[in-house]
């Protein structure tokens, strides 16, 4: 499962990596393990784990702790373990085979790994596309010009962003924050639930089209309460400028 | 341990804090881009087999389509 973004959607290719991933695994062991022993030790992973990098990553090789939601035993069947694990992005599966490895005693490697989700993207969707479906298409599309043939390989950006909660404003507010500017209190109409501070937003307008991706300053019961202030800082926009008219007044609409 | 709830078992409310209206004159609701601002800003969900890298098949994909830019969701974490 992997989701693809094009063009200038790559700037919010980051909501990505904070939505959670889910993979379906085989672990082989190298020694025999009871069931019951395994199921338990599976169970004690499903909880806020340590994680160093492995030397082939491109990430800074340091400590870090990364959640692992659930992990689902499946099927055993000798030394080889099947199940399915839910986890925050950057979890080191082949790592987590490991360590369980060392808790159950007899050691244990990653033997195969697919992932089935990656945030809102699942492998059993109507929109998932193979690479070969993706070069059909495209060349139907261009012979045909019919626009409902994208729509067979294609989701609008914000798809990608189903997993973000949601902060709506005001079309006066849009060319602003286009600008860099950052979200104030009186352009929202709109949030969801569930906002905290530091996390991550997606900023739409009334249309449901996504103009950026902001930091939360406040929670979501702040950001309807407030009247002034700045509610959220701008970390990507991806809307131009220009999209909708620049206001001169401040705040109000009509 | 008790189980966390992944973000994609979150629900969400949207909760109103005024009402205004949009200008039609102006953006589009994402489903009802033309067709270049549908690709500009589009996402593929791809089914990827096990053998080439991300990278690969991102790279393929740009070339499949003629784009200047592509992204992924990120590598796969072995």
């Amino acid at each position: 499962m992997l989701p693809v973004t094009l063009e200038d959607s790559t700037k919010i290719v980051q909501a990505l990596l904070h939505s959670g991933k889910e993979y379906i695994c085989v672990m082989k062991l190298h020694g025999d393990a009871e069931e019951e022993h395994v199921r338990k030790v599976l169970g004690e992973f499903e909880d806020l784990i340590y994680q160093r990098p492995p030397l082939r990553s491109s990430v800074k090789r340091q400590l870090r702790t990364r959640r692992v939601y659930y992990i689902d035993f499946i099927e055993k069947d000798g030394r080889n373990v099947l199940f399915k694990v839910g986890c925050e992005g950057g979890t080191y599966i082949r790592k987590l085979c490991y360590d369980i490895g060392e808790i159950l005693g007899c050691g244990a490697h990653m033997q195969e790994l697919r992932r089935t989700r990656a945030g809102p993207f699942v492998e059993n969707s109507n929109d998932r596309v193979r690479l070969h479906d993706v070069a059909y298409w495209f060349a139907e599309w261009e012979e045909k010009k019919d626009e409902k043939i994208l729509r067979k390989i294609i989701q609008p950006m914000e798809a990608a962003l189903a997993l973000i909660p949601k902060i709506v404003i005001r079309d006066s507010a849009v060319d602003a924050l286009c600008h860099g500017a950052n979200l104030t209190a009186p352009g929202i109409l709109a949030a969801e639930t569930g906002i905290t501070k530091d996390a991550m937003t997606a900023v739409l307008t009334l249309k449901g089209e996504a103009l950026a991706l902001a930091k939360a300053l406040v929670s979501t019961e702040e950001i309807l309460d407030l009247n002034h202030g700045t509610v959220a800082t701008l970390q990507r926009v991806v809307m131009p400028r220009g999209t909708y008219p620049k206001v001169w007044k401040s705040g109000n609409a009509k | 341990m008790p189980r966390t709830a992944p973000p994609w078992e979150t629900t969400r409310e949207l909760l109103i804090k005024a009402e205004d209206t949009t200008d039609p004159a102006y953006g589009h609701k994402p489903s009802e881009r033309p067709a270049a601002e549908y690709i500009r800003y589009g996402v593929i969900n791809l089914d990827k087999t096990a053998g080439p890298t991300s990278h690969e098949v991102a790279a393929w994909t740009k070339k499949i389509m003629h784009l200047t830019r592509i992204g992924h969701g990120g590598t796969l974490e072995a």
